[in-house]
């Protein structure tokens, strides 16, 4: 349970840093979540042999990082801890896939190994810029924008509460473990009918909760449609921040930017 | 006519299972009253709390509010006449913010704007809260959770509050601003409790329930001056009322 608890104040982490103040954080969502939306589009869409053409990717989590102060040691730990998943789908490419595609001097690299590496770095690219969308803008808030860009209110109230409720249950699933552990003197994995037990408690503890809170919104006037608050604005800097990145990303996408620096550089030398 | 009146007339309820919590219950409690409902555990003192605010049907007998009966047709009204604080913090707060659990209620009344904007601020500064409204429910003390539970109730503007112990579970710095908030509150009160010393501080009526009835129905200290009703009814003197028991002096 130690670990899930770990990670769980890792969401916490990520819910503080949403509550800063800088440019970033201050954007109106739906600008935040359509450029996200926008930027990993572009980077999954690349062919599988590409890399030189993900590199320039890496200036929209690299800007953002930047402009929202946040801490990126701690976000670069949370894209490893993805990472294995990304290596274990792309590890087996260089056995099927031993075309020599490009040469290094006398070293030979196979396309296995470039789109092996390519998926690792996509993944780096999609996970960063998901986290740090919720860094800057906070998941309530991802939902809330989800919401108005046309996601149903079924959806968003299910996402919205599993955020809330996703804390009490492992807390109480900690607690239960926790107990049951106590009481079983290191006998580990003999006893799965235990932890069979320990799950059906938890999901019946969970539907009378939620029984409960249902009665509680009963009593403050819910009637089926979760209302809405105040919302912020789509205004000048946030058409701004979309046009600026998702042209960029469309740019980048279509051009090899890399090759486009690399380029310029050798011709302003030359 | 007046909401703050609650009239429960032969009040008996009956669970699918066959269970038969409450029996005969009958009172009635008047505009800026302050009443705890105690008893044993498994008395029936959720289960009548449950029907206060229509989220139970009695099985037979009625209840009004202000005269009126609690039906589908008056559900609406009733519950924003009858402001009920659960007895877990976290059933009540379910939104991603304190500041939009309080206005989850006006929001559902229709209020918006300025007018929602001084409500919410409004129920928070009364439970002392205010510094709280842009946290997560989950990064709150149970103090702080209980208090800001009240307020989702309060931004709401109830007439009458239904408190299910309230007390239980806050260390004794919070418990005692709790106890005081609620001597503050100028609405009828109805509280249950295991609590009775904070029941002696704030009701000054109570009514005892044991198995589905009204068992005794008065003044809150001569009930507990009553050894021998306490006793039938699995209760005991609060503590404050008992000897001490370091000089063995007498208690009141």
């Amino acid at each position: 349970m130690g670990s899930i608890a770990g990670a769980l104040l890792d969401l916490k982490r990520l819910d503080q840093l949403a509550a800063g103040d800088s440019a970033v954080h201050r954007l109106d969502a739906r600008a935040k979540v359509l450029a996200t939306l926008v930027f990993i589009v572009s980077v999954i869409s690349f062919g599988r042999y590409e890399l030189s053409g993900l590199i320039p990717f890496f200036i929209f989590p690299a800007v953002l990082i930047a402009i929202g102060q946040l801490p990126a040691g701690y976000l670069a730990a949370k894209i490893i801890l993805v990472c294995p998943f990304a290596v274990a789908v792309g590890i087996f490419n260089p056995f099927f896939d031993r075309g020599v595609l490009v040469h290094l001097g006398p070293l030979g690299i196979s396309g296995g190994w470039i789109s092996c590496v390519s998926i690792v770095v996509r993944t780096v690219l999609t996970v960063g810029a998901a986290l740090i969308l919720a860094a800057v803008t906070g998941f309530p808030a991802i939902c809330r924008a989800l919401e108005r860009l046309g996601m149903p209110n079924v959806f968003v109230m299910q996402l919205l509460f599993l955020y809330r409720y996703l804390f009490v249950l492992t807390e109480e699933g900690g607690r239960a473990s926790r107990a049951r552990e106590l009481r079983s003197f290191g006998r580990r994995g003999l006893n799965l009918s235990s932890y069979a037990s320990l799950l059906g408690h938890l999901l019946l503890r969970t539907w009378q909760r939620a029984e409960r809170i249902h009665m509680s919104m009963l009593a403050r006037g819910y009637d089926g449609v979760m209302p809405v608050g105040h919302t912020s604005r789509f205004g000048v800097a946030e058409m701004l921040f979309l046009l600026i990145w998702s042209s960029l990303c469309i740019l980048l996408r279509l051009n090899n930017g890399a090759q486009f620096i690399g380029t310029l550089v050798t011709g302003i030398l030359s | 006519m007046s909401h703050h009146i609650i009239e429960v007339d032969r009040l008996r309820h009956v669970y699918p299972d066959g269970t038969e919590a409450l029996r005969d219950i009958s009172f009635s409690i008047t505009h800026g009253e302050s009443v705890a409902v105690i008893g044993a555990n498994g008395a029936g003192k959720s289960t009548l709390l449950l029907h206060l605010n229509g989220h139970l049907s009695p099985s037979s007998g009625e209840i009004r509010i202000g005269h009126v009966p609690i039906d589908k047709a008056t559900l609406p009204k009733v519950r924003r006449t009858v402001g009920m604080v659960f007895q877990d913090p976290d059933d009540q707060l379910f939104m991603p913010t304190v500041y939009e659990d309080v206005a989850f209620g006006p929001l559902n009344l229709g209020m918006s704007g300025e007018e929602l904007e001084r409500c919410v601020s409004g129920a928070l500064q009364r439970v002392e809260a205010e510094h709280l409204a842009r946290k997560a429910p989950y990064r709150l003390s149970t103090g702080e959770k209980k208090r800001v539970a009240i307020a989702t109730v309060l931004s709401m503007t109830p007439d009458i509050l239904v408190l299910d112990e309230p007390t239980n579970g806050l260390d004794p710095h919070a418990r005692r601003q709790l106890i005081t908030l609620l001597k503050e509150f100028h609405h009828s009160k109805i509280v249950t409790s295991h609590d009775l010393d904070m029941v002696l501080e704030v009701c000054e009526r109570t009514i005892i329930l044991n198995g589905g009835v009204v068992r005794a129905d008065g003044p809150t200290v001569d009930i507990f001056r009553d050894d021998a009703l306490l006793r039938e009814c699995r209760l005991e003197k609060p503590l404050s009322m008992q000897g001490c028991p370091v000089c063995g002096g007498k208690g009141k």
